[in-house]
């Protein structure tokens, strides 16, 4: 097997919107050596590879970094870190000057002020908001960026990270990554439940089929502290497109109606949980289905919805010009499949402020990051600006740490254990729709309305440790299919936290995040806390940790 | 969801199999780029800005209601000319001037 091993300071694992700023701000603080590895290509890489529609985590005029923290705290009925929203609203609206520094357009009024949408929210064109990150850092002197490496374990000792192995998918090279420090950034996991379109469109998700829980599986295989995968993060979305709605329920203040007329917004309330939940209930009850209403919008905004739509997802704009528009139409919504995403809920690393987990030498930023929900693409840089700070002070007054060379051949022979079969009764394909399937079934899919109870958690955990068994089984006749293989094997390892996080908060606190049928009021006694989990020897161990207070 | 890569258009410059986000494309033994896994597209169109022949079509797959459309982009500076074909020949036109925000 072909090998390469690289040595560098810092170590940035995954070239998204907080990788790509990690290593920017690494750049302006210290002249360290950083090495982004990115398993696509950081032009058009992560969540934003379509583009974005707005910002929708901004100061705006009037408030203060409070007011964000605040909101964000509500929104997750109180199960988040205050510590950690702050100090990323506090940042908010110095990473968005920067960004229009390299050259992102913002729009403007005519006092030069940037125009809002909505109390948090402004208004952009970003298409090619990864192109403009992208050549950001092509000019970084000390950065190099490996494009289609994908990383898939961490090499830790005594609880300190001291480098990572990762496939090469174009050049089937083996990659040998020593570093300092590291930097996770690969964003959450979409494919774990099985999505709403199921068959030749499976991939038309909201949240990129291309993040896989790579970073979240590395850190539980790892022994990190995790924090909420109870939370998961189901979308309002446009049918079949599975495009965002937000750009209609803000833009042009559309509002939910059931098959009846009957405006439902109010009845359920605004979080963002209730909101979905609203529209599942509709459709329970009958009263399905569930349409943003945006007939009789002016045929000026019709135009430029569908030029919003192209900006971040074109196949809403594809479906208006086939079927009809929103100004004759009323667009159909449905909740997605879940999602673990730290960037709208609280799933992830369990991080101290300045983004460490719980091993030293590791940081975290963006989705894989916990405790901070609501972090939209600003959120993310600013937490990409907190970690490489962070980064760059560690590697001050630590060196590098070989790995063993027996540590290296375990992991190479694993790789070798995949390509070397010549045959194989499962494909990666068969056992990701088994667990699609089981995770729909048992775990609180669309198939429950998103519902589940213990004798169900308990089937979907025995079944997927069975398929993680079988994925011993699978055949890769190159990397990139080796890859697939270890995309699948990260989802089982997320999907098996998902599950004993989901059977550990005894009480629903969000409706359909986690709409626990054995417990299905909300308990502020026993758990207004955070569920956490770390793997030890193979078992996942479950700490209940306080919630700190807001002055802390 | 997915896209269609027009052979006889393709100049076999391998922008498209570069950033596709899924690693999705390859090239053949002329260099012409193909879909080796059409079901794992995302449908998030990078490639079909990326293509300076405009090979690359988008449609929307039959399951979510897509009805034989294609889609294209024409980049010229800061102008993205969106084109879309309907199955009747017909075809609309869509303007995007990258220096310019969003409405909504």
């Amino acid at each position: 097997m072909k090998t390469e091993r690289i040595t560098t300071d810092i170590l940035i694992i995954g070239g998204g919107t907080a990788g790509c700023y990690a290593a920017l701000t690494i750049a302006k603080v210290s002249d360290a050596k950083v090495l982004i590895c990115e398993k696509a290509h950081i032009k058009r890489s992560g969540c934003l590879a379509a583009g974005v529609n707005a910002l929708n985590a901004y100061i705006t005029e009037g408030h203060e970094p409070e007011f964000y923290a605040d909101y964000a705290m509500n929104d997750a009925l109180g199960i988040a870190r205050y510590d950690l929203l702050l100090s990323m609203s506090e940042r908010l609206n110095s990473v968005t000057a920067e960004l229009e520094k390299l050259g992102l357009v913002i729009l403007k009024d005519e006092n030069g002020k940037y125009v809002t949408r909505g109390a948090r929210n402004i208004k952009i064109n970003g298409e090619n908001i990864k192109p403009i990150l992208a050549d950001a850092v092509s000019t970084l002197t000390n950065t190099t960026v490996l494009n289609r490496v994908n990383i898939t374990d961490f090499e830790v000792r005594d609880n300190k990270i001291i480098g990572a192995y990762g496939i090469g998918t174009e050049n089937d090279t083996f990659y040998i990554i020593q570093a300092k420090a590291a930097i996770v950034a690969t964003g959450g996991a979409a494919g774990l439940y099985k999505p709403n379109n199921s068959g030749f469109s499976r991939h038309k998700m909201w949240y990129p089929p291309f993040n896989t829980g790579a970073g979240y599986a590395m850190g539980i295989k790892a022994g990190a502290e995790m924090t909420t995968f109870e939370m998961r993060f189901i979308a309002l979305r446009c049918k079949d497109t599975i495009a965002p709605t937000g750009t209609l329920a803000q833009g042009v203040r559309a509002k939910q109606v059931n098959s009846l007329g009957e405006v439902y917004d109010d009845k359920y309330g605004n979080a963002t949980s209730e909101r979905v939940y609203g529209t599942v209930v509709e459709n329970i009850e009958g009263r399905g289905p569930c349409y943003l209403q945006t007939k009789g919008i002016t045929p000026e905004q019709e135009e430029d919805l569908k030029r919003a739509y192209l900006n971040m997802a074109p196949s809403q704009t594809l479906k208006w010009l086939e079927d009809g528009g929103p100004k004759e139409f009323n667009v159909e919504i449905e909740g997605t499949e879940p999602y673990i995403v730290g960037g709208h809920t609280a799933s992830g690393y369990w991080i101290d402020v300045n983004r460490k987990t719980t091993i030293d030498g590791l940081y975290a930023a963006g989705d894989v990051a916990g405790g901070a929900p609501q972090k939209y693409v600003t959120g993310a840089l600013a937490e990409g600006e907190i970690a490489a700070q962070a980064a760059a002070e560690y590697i001050k007054s630590t060196d590098i740490i070989e790995i063993d060379e027996t540590d290296i051949a375990a992991h190479i022979r694993e790789a070798e254990h995949f390509l070397d079969k010549s045959q194989a009764q499962f494909t990666v394909f068969e056992l990701e729709e088994a667990m699609q399937k089981v995770m729909d079934e048992y775990a609180g899919g669309i198939k429950t309305n998103y519902r589940f109870n213990q004798t169900q958690l308990d089937r979907a955990d025995e079944k997927i440790q069975r398929i993680t068994e079988l994925t011993n089984t699978l055949r890769a006749s190159d990397f990139y299919e080796l890859m697939q293989i270890y995309e699948l094997r990260e989802r089982l390892t997320v999907c098996r936290s998902v599950i004993a996080h989901l059977s550990a908060r005894h009480e629903t606190r969000w409706h359909c995040f986690a709409e626990n049928m054995d417990y299905p009021e909300r308990d502020d006694v026993n758990f207004n806390k955070f569920v956490n989990s770390r793997l030890v020897d193979g078992k996942i161990e479950i700490i209940l940790r306080d919630i700190p207070g807001v002055a802390e | 969801m997915s896209i269609e890569i027009n052979k006889s258009k393709c100049i076999g410059c391998g922008g498209c199999r570069k950033i596709c986000p899924g690693g999705l494309i390859r090239q053949d033994a002329d260099k012409k780029a193909y879909i080796k896994y059409p079901r794992d597209c995302w449908g998030c169109a990078s490639c079909l800005k990326e293509c300076p022949a405009q090979a690359i079509n988008l449609y929307l797959g039959a399951d979510m209601g897509g009805a034989g459309s294609r889609m294209r982009a024409e980049i010229s500076d800061d102008i993205i000319k969106w084109i879309i074909t309907k199955p009747t020949g017909q075809t609309e036109e869509i303007n995007i001037n990258r220096k310019e925000s969003n409405k909504y």
